[in-house]
């Protein structure tokens, strides 16, 4: 590392990766709980369980999106981050409403909605712990010598990600306005500005990775984030096809996200490229590993099984069911869960000091958890088609298609099984590196 | 070969063009065709206290809604149609988890007023036009 305030990045990736165990062990109460096992029903209903398996994705995420944020944004900026203190702060604070959030989904303290179940009185804490945030993002970069493309696209997507919040903690008595509104925030950030967050964090880690002219990097990181809006903004539609929502709908939504994969591909494209035409290569393997893997699974999970079930005539089936869990999974673990790994499989050696490439562990972890989450997707693939076709086509009762599933879910569980283990070799690695220490500054 | 720059103005630009289309359809949507396709006429104060029940007690994090929410229990928009009134009632008043095949539903057991508010709400949900969703089963034999 070349700035001691990057040290701080290493604890925010702690803190992902605690949110991550816990959202794992959620998922297994799920899981279990679908295969017929639903032992802990009295403490952890099935909804307070999926409300805190979600919401942990979506703050480990953020956390891992932050503490990338704090390592690129100094070294990018060639600045000190402004306040190492505050930034502390802003980690605990993020963790305490975190914790606050989850005790309270077990108290039947939250709100209905998918993704957002945060209640509303929190909702104001997050928001003003991410001011804190972007203050410190901000004032580095307004103090800092040089403002890179790779840094403005990554701050770009971090304060749209920010602001997009805003439209979810709108109270509409209408269910259909609450809906339309909700996938604002959850839309227009996964299929939108996170991934300008993951093309501003892709195109630091391959421009240290692959040693490729920056210039190069940032062109093809315009193109790309531009895909990714002209698809992305109106493919929103595709989830206004069926909610009460006008039929224009069905037109727009249909066309514009079925051309959401061109920025994943793009995506892949450029990163494959940028590898190959990269002459210094470093050392960090598994960073690259991660880092490749990532703009591949992204196009696999969020871009080709989006298409799957994105067409109006196909998603009138699927809409419901568990084919759409099938690409939220490997969506999400490949566009960003990866991408997160990547960062941290780049920033470790770089805070501690430590050059521990290519550990055996290390290895294991990224192909058993690759491995274990297309099993996985498999497992939810198998499910959904059968929920598809039993209830929705077939017409079978509920509660019947449920326990005809069921074999589903032990596979899941299995799946599951491989996916955590390589998780839990990665966080071994992970606490294996030690603490960061200022001995690890690059003196040049 | 594409400059830097223009790669830039195709990022800024195309952002800026579709993201007004995007806004002006929503203006749309939620300002004339939504009241209409879900009847807002019909949406009284028991609708609206229905709602903050559904959403206080996140039943989406079990049910579907409009196709939305969690896949655990049944999808809930034309429950009225499909159980009608007095099952619906026995299952949100029940003082123990009501447990189809075995699995449970946390046992809320809500008043008679709670029960017809959530009762209102799903008649309302129910009535919207959804462009044809949820779709009959085209497999079905009798």
């Amino acid at each position: 590392m070349k700035y001691k305030s990057q040290k701080v990045a290493y604890y925010f990736f702690a803190l992902s990766m605690i949110l991550l165990v816990l959202q794992i062990t959620y998922g297994f109460i799920m899981a279990f709980a679908h295969y017929g096992m639903d032992g802990l029903h009295d403490i952890i209903p099935f909804n307070a369980a999926t409300a805190t398996h979600k919401n942990l994705l979506v703050v480990w995420m953020l956390s891992g999106f932050m503490g990338a944020a704090y390592y690129i944004i100094p070294e990018e900026s060639e600045h000190e981050l402004v306040s190492v203190p505050l930034a502390m702060v802003q980690l605990y604070s993020l963790a305490a409403v975190g914790v606050v959030a989850v005790i309270g989904f077990h108290l039947n303290w939250w709100e209905g909605r998918k993704f957002l179940e945060i209640p509303r009185p929190l909702d104001y804490l997050v928001v003003v712990n991410v001011l804190l945030f972007l203050y410190l993002i901000l004032m580095t970069l307004i103090k800092g010598k040089k403002r890179t493309t790779t840094s403005m696209v990554l701050f770009m997507g971090l304060l749209f990600a920010a602001l997009l919040y805003l439209p979810g903690m709108i109270w509409f008595d209408n269910q259909t306005m609450d809906s339309f509104f909700r996938w604002w925030v959850v839309h227009l950030w996964v299929e939108g500005v996170w991934e300008l967050i993951m093309g501003g964090i892709l195109a630091f880690l391959l421009i240290k990775l692959t040693g490729v002219d920056r210039e190069v990097i940032e062109k093809w990181l315009y193109v790309i984030v531009g895909l990714t809006f002209i698809s992305g903004i109106l493919g929103t539609g595709h989830h206004f096809y069926y909610i009460g929502t006008p039929k224009y709908w069905l037109m727009i939504g249909g066309i514009f996200s079925a051309l959401e994969p061109l920025a994943f591909l793009g995506m892949a494209l450029f990163a494959v490229a940028m590898y190959r035409k990269g002459e210094k290569r470093h050392p960090n393997k598994m960073a690259i590993n991660w880092t490749l893997g990532t703009a591949i699974i992204s196009f696999v999970g969020a871009g080709l099984l989006g298409i799957a079930h994105t067409l109006p005539s196909v998603n009138m089936w699927t809409h419901g069911t568990f084919v759409t869990a099938m690409h939220g999974h490997l969506a999400f673990w490949g566009a960003y869960g990866m991408l997160i790994f990547g960062m941290i499989t780049y920033v470790m050696p770089q805070v501690t000091g430590r050059k521990r490439y290519e550990t055996k562990m290390s290895e294991y972890a990224f192909w058993l958890s690759n491995i274990g989450m297309i099993a996985m997707t498999t497992a939810f693939a198998a499910a959904g088609v059968t929920q598809v076709y039993l209830e929705r086509k077939v017409g079978m009762d509920f509660a019947e298609v449920q326990i005809a599933m069921e074999p589903h879910f032990l596979m899941l569980i299995f799946a599951a099984t491989i996916f955590a283990t390589g998780v839990t070799l990665f966080i071994i690695d992970f606490v294996k590196y030690g603490l960061p220490t200022d001995e690890a500054l690059e003196t040049e | 070969m594409l400059s830097k720059s223009q790669a830039k103005v195709f990022f800024l630009g195309g952002t800026a063009v579709f993201f007004l289309i995007f806004l002006g359809l929503s203006w749309h949507s939620m300002s004339i065709a939504v009241p209409k396709q879900t009847h807002e006429e019909n949406m009284t104060e028991a609708v609206v206290r229905g709602k903050v029940i559904f959403d206080e007690n996140n039943c989406m994090g079990c049910h579907t809604i409009l196709g939305e929410g969690a896949y655990y229990a049944p999808e809930l928009t034309e429950v009225v149609e499909r159980r009608g009134e007095g099952y619906i009632k026995a299952v949100l008043m029940s003082p123990i988890p009501w447990a189809p095949r075995g699995r449970k539903m946390v046992a809320y057991n809500f008043s008679e007023e709670e029960a017809k508010d959530l009762i209102e709400f799903f008649t309302w949900i129910g009535n919207m036009d959804l462009n044809g969703f949820p779709p009959k089963p085209d497999l079905k034999q009798n």
